[in-house]
């Protein structure tokens, strides 16, 4: 177990690296972030006192491992533009990201997992094609454009919910939807396809034999086996939710983190936008891990091979 | 590869395609020519501005001209962004799947044939560009690069590669020891002709399936920067961007995101599902 956990960690450990290299030279690469910083009318002076104080003159070696050894500490650098720490901002707007993400996961839970039992069990029907074509529609449907009609309807003409803002627990409720559409799809597929796995097993035969009704082999004996690739998708589409956070957030002006990010796109803001996607990409490394330990731990089966 | 070779035995006897496939192969094939023949088929100028006409609800007429399905905030026909906007679209999602998938593929192949350090470079490489959400690569990229339709492809390449290293490694390394594909090394053959003659024919069903299937991503991607304005830049009209305004006039022109949203939806749905039926064709498994 623990060479199979720390073969795992290694790798992820390697990942986090990597994706820090990567984002810190991609900015650099861009150009002198000096430039971007002073105004128009700076002097060569200006230019250059701005770039001692923030430490762009010294070797792109030492800023590197001056950056690394700052995120250590959680220190994910200062915005240039609001002169805040990064990691202050980032948690001001952290729970509101957390809130919507809680919020799209039940929803793709909730909807997706019966859904996709549904299907398995009552597949070949006219009833599974049907719901299929939902789920194919929730997986073609773009959150914005889901979004925005949302508004439309529920907002603008029946007035029932708040079309934007975090002022009420009534505004979570359509950016939880918006954005838990397309997990949605996705948890359907998956449980779909794990229960059509252990249909064909020979407890279930067993269950049919003792005349058992169906929903009760379901129920007891079958959603237990075909919870495992569930689980394991369910940490990997945290992440997406994260991901997807940036575009619900934009549309629904929910103060998250994903709207941090497009402002401080649109501020030209670098240092921000580094330190969220920064964030986003460690937790979805995280969560890839998580997903993989729980695997294993679950199905004993994959660290054996692992080791081999 | 036990299901191609099963395939192959059995004669391919052009199977009935199933009528719930036909019709939205029907819409691609539509929205493909509408923009192929975008001068032809939209009314008017995409980019023409009529400040008498702004925000004018669907069927609207003014000088002759009649405004289908409405027209923006400056006053442009709807319709015709539309039909303007399905350009871009289809372009930057064609662009980038062929590079992600001949960059991807070609990666994937090499990783598998040459095993070694060079598997294990490479292996590791996909596995971290996708353990992180496209999405968020995209954004900081296209933010650091400046938003452009060349800087968009190149983002969406850049981050869609793996996908088809991927499957390209797993296909290679169980068709590499095929007996012919030993015969023909034996008999003096080289890398590349290994790799092109015998290899890729043999893997290039599963990797058209990722490509279908990422080419409806590819649309939503490109919807989704441009709706963040760091895709094409105005006054380009795309279906993202349209969306973008729309937002800002749910309250008095439902329109402008209504109709562009639709085609939008349209388009992925038809991709998806055209993509399903190819996997379930190539995959009986999967079924």
């Amino acid at each position: 177990m623990s060479a199979f956990f720390l073969k795992r960690a290694l790798q992820a450990f390697v990942a986090v690296l990597g994706v820090i290299t990567l984002i810190f030279f991609l900015q650099r690469l861009a150009g002198d972030p000096v430039l971007l910083l002073v105004p128009q009318n700076a002097t060569q002076a200006d230019i250059e006192a701005m770039r001692t104080s923030l430490g762009f003159d010294r070797p792109l070696a030492v800023q590197y491992f001056d950056y690394l050894s700052g995120l250590i500490m959680f220190d994910f650098g200062r915005s240039y533009v609001q002169n805040v720490p990064v990691w202050t901002l980032i948690l001001s707007r952290l729970p509101y990201t957390l809130m919507l993400a809680g919020g799209a996961l039940l929803v793709a839970f909730g909807v997706g997992i019966p859904l996709g039992v549904a299907m398995a069990v009552r597949r070949g029907r006219p009833e599974a094609k049907a719901m299929m074509g939902f789920v194919l529609a929730g997986q073609s449907m773009p959150t914005f454009w889901s979004a925005i009609l949302m508004i439309i309807v529920f907002a603008v003409w029946l007035g029932w919910l708040p079309p934007s803002g975090a002022r009420s627990w009534s505004s979570l409720i359509m950016p939880s939807i918006a954005l838990g559409l397309l997990s949605m799809a996705t948890f359907a597929r998956v449980a779909r396809t794990a229960v059509l796995d252990e249909l064909e097993k020979d407890y279930v035969r067993t269950g049919h034999a003792k005349g058992l009704p169906m929903h009760r082999i379901v129920a007891r004996h079958l959603l237990r086996n075909a919870a495992i690739p569930v689980v394991t998708v369910a940490a990997l589409e945290i992440a997406n939710l994260l991901a997807g956070a940036v575009i619900v957030e934009t549309v629904f002006a929910w103060p998250g983190l994903g709207q941090l990010t497009v402002q401080a796109i649109n501020a030209r803001d670098f240092m921000l936008v580094q330190g969220v996607v920064l964030l986003g990409a460690v937790t979805a490394i995280v969560l890839n891990l998580v997903a993989d330990l729980l695997y294993s731990i679950i199905d004993p089966r994959i660290r054996l091979e692992g080791n081999a | 590869m036990v299901s191609s070779s099963a395939a192959v035995v059995r004669p391919l006897k052009a199977r009935r395609l199933p009528w719930t496939v036909v019709p939205f192969l029907a819409i691609l094939a539509g929205l493909v020519l509408m923009a192929i023949f975008a001068p032809l088929v939209s009314p008017v100028d995409p980019n023409a501005q009529n400040l008498l006409a702004r925000l004018k609800a669907p069927g609207f007429s003014s000088r002759g001209i009649v405004y289908y399905l409405g027209t923006d905030e400056l006053g442009r026909d709807v319709l015709s962004r539309i039909i303007y906007g399905a350009r871009v679209s289809l372009l930057v999602a064609f662009a980038s799947v062929a590079l992600s998938g001949v960059f991807g593929s070609t990666l994937g192949m090499v990783a598998a044939f040459y095993r070694g350090w060079v598997e294990t470079v490479l292996m590791r490489l996909v596995d971290i560009v996708l353990s992180v959400p496209a999405i968020l690569l995209a954004i900081i990229t296209v933010a650091v690069l400046g938003p452009s339709l060349t800087n968009v492809v190149i983002v969406l390449a850049l981050t869609r590669w793996p996908r088809y290293a991927r499957v390209a490694y797993g296909q290679t390394l169980s068709v590499a020891n095929m007996p012919y594909v030993r015969l023909s090394r034996f008999m003096g053959a080289g890398w590349f002709r290994l790799l092109s003659r015998h290899i890729l024919p043999n893997i290039a069903g599963g990797l058209i399936v990722v490509a279908t299937l990422e080419f409806g991503l590819m649309v939503l991607f490109e919807a989704g920067l441009s709706f963040l304005g760091l895709g094409v830049q105005p006054p380009t009209s795309s279906w993202g961007a349209m969306l973008s305004t729309g937002r800002n006039y749910v309250g008095t022109a439902w329109w402008i995101a209504t109709f562009p949203g639709v085609a939008l939806f349209l388009l992925v749905l038809a991709i998806n599902l055209i993509g399903d039926h190819m996997r379930d064709r190539l995959d009986p498994r999967s079924r």
